[in-house]
């Protein structure tokens, strides 16, 4: 390769890997802003303050779904699979909102610990399965897999 | 030399030439990929056991967005190349590449948004996969606006060429986002070094549209690169014969 050139690509790879760098201290300095959510562990270790809009994020403990006999009012779990966090909501819940999937609350975490939600959103995780399918694979619903966030 | 059939692809009349005779068959074969993909992917994959219908999004959503990403890499690339040979040819690559990847950008943004709304419950949340995924519309429209903004186009050139090897870093973050953060948006569905997550009866109509989109890619790319090297050459006897052959 001509030399001239071969400076220019070395100029080049030189801009882009330091335009990465720049962008990954960044990136790794706003790492706590970075996450969508946080994850019911975060809440247990004390990192979540209190009566600020937050987001929590984790699967849905199956069983855990208690909803109000004359109102929307529904309360909830959601697990990391290291801890456990509970959440009352009293909307409408998403359509894909399901036992053993997982979800993602906005609300404030009140001082009792309890996250009271004004909106819960359906995670739908990555899986693609036909109806048939997914009949023959009910007995692996759960929150067993810890990382189903 | 070595480099000799590098340089004689720099050649924009060279290119011309030999590229019109592959357009016909890219065209035959991507609208036969993607009319098969549609028809068996709407209308003859089973429904998803959780999502009913609206999952067959993926369809359009999935390719576009890997197309998106595949083509930033063309066009910086390209830039690259042109900065490093100085070659007219690449740098009309990396113009015709940019509103074809926001073209692409915005389908998937779109099409994750409607099916957004039946799935997680909104249109829109600002994490991770779908903010960096706006970070990209924005650096492809950006090298569109450079490339029109500096009326000399050797500036221009390298300016929209710079800007675009700069933006390269949104992409392995685009990638990795949803491993990296918590994000609302699920982790990848294919991967390539374990099985994937798909059930086969919905990867195979996938997996053609997919190639499809790569095909349609070339095509429109190619399309438009052979347009913008008419007018950039447009003072030239070829692009002069060219033009004058077709009418």
């Amino acid at each position: 390769m001509h030399p001239v050139r071969k400076q220019r690509l070395i100029l080049i790879l030189v801009l882009v890997a330091l335009s990465s760098a720049a962008v990954g201290f960044v990136t790794y300095a706003m790492r706590e802003n970075m996450d969508y959510f946080y994850a019911p562990s975060a809440f247990a270790a004390g990192e979540v303050p209190f009566e600020k809009r937050i987001r929590a994020g984790g699967c849905v403990v199956p069983g855990s779904v208690q909803r109000a006999g004359n109102s929307l009012d529904v309360q909830f779990v959601i697990t990391d699979g290291e801890a456990e966090l509970a959440v009352v909501f009293d909307k409408i819940l998403p359509d894909l909102f399901a036992e053993g999937e997982a979800a993602v609350i906005s609300g404030q975490l009140m001082q009792s610990g309890i996250m009271r939600a004004d909106q819960v959103l359906a995670k739908h995780d990555e899986n693609y399965t036909p109806p048939e399918v997914a009949e023959s694979m009910v007995s692996q619903k759960g929150c067993t897999d810890g990382a189903k966030i | 030399m070595a480099w000799q059939w590098f340089h004689r692809l720099g050649s924009p009349r060279w290119f011309y030439q030999k590229t019109s005779g592959w357009l016909p068959w890219l065209a035959l074969v991507s609208i036969v990929l993607l009319a098969a993909g549609t028809v068996w992917g709407l209308g003859f994959a089973p429904e998803d056991a959780k999502q009913g219908n609206s999952y067959r999004i993926i369809f359009i959503h999935v390719p576009a967005a890997f197309l998106a990403l595949a083509g930033y890499y063309i066009m910086a690339i390209s830039g690259a190349i042109g900065l490093i040979w100085k070659m007219k040819l690449s740098f009309a690559v990396m113009r015709a590449a940019a509103p074809i990847g926001a073209v692409l950008t915005f389908i998937s943004l779109f099409t994750g948004a409607v099916w957004g709304k039946p799935t997680w419950g909104t249109y829109w949340v600002w994490d991770a996969r779908i903010t960096s995924m706006l970070i990209l519309l924005f650096l492809y429209i950006g090298v569109m606006a450079l490339s029109q903004a500096v009326s000399r186009e050797q500036v221009a050139d390298k300016a929209s060429a710079l800007l675009a090897l700069v933006g390269t870093v949104n992409i392995p973050i685009i990638y990795k986002s949803v491993d990296w953060w918590f994000t609302l948006h699920q982790p990848a569905t294919i991967r390539l070094t374990e099985s994937s997550s798909i059930d086969p009866s919905m990867f195979y109509p996938l997996l053609i549209m997919i190639i499809g989109f790569y095909c349609l890619y070339a095509w429109t790319l190619l399309t438009h690169t052979r347009t913008l090297l008419l007018r950039r050459e447009i003072r030239t006897q070829w692009a002069q014969q060219e033009l004058a052959g077709e009418n």
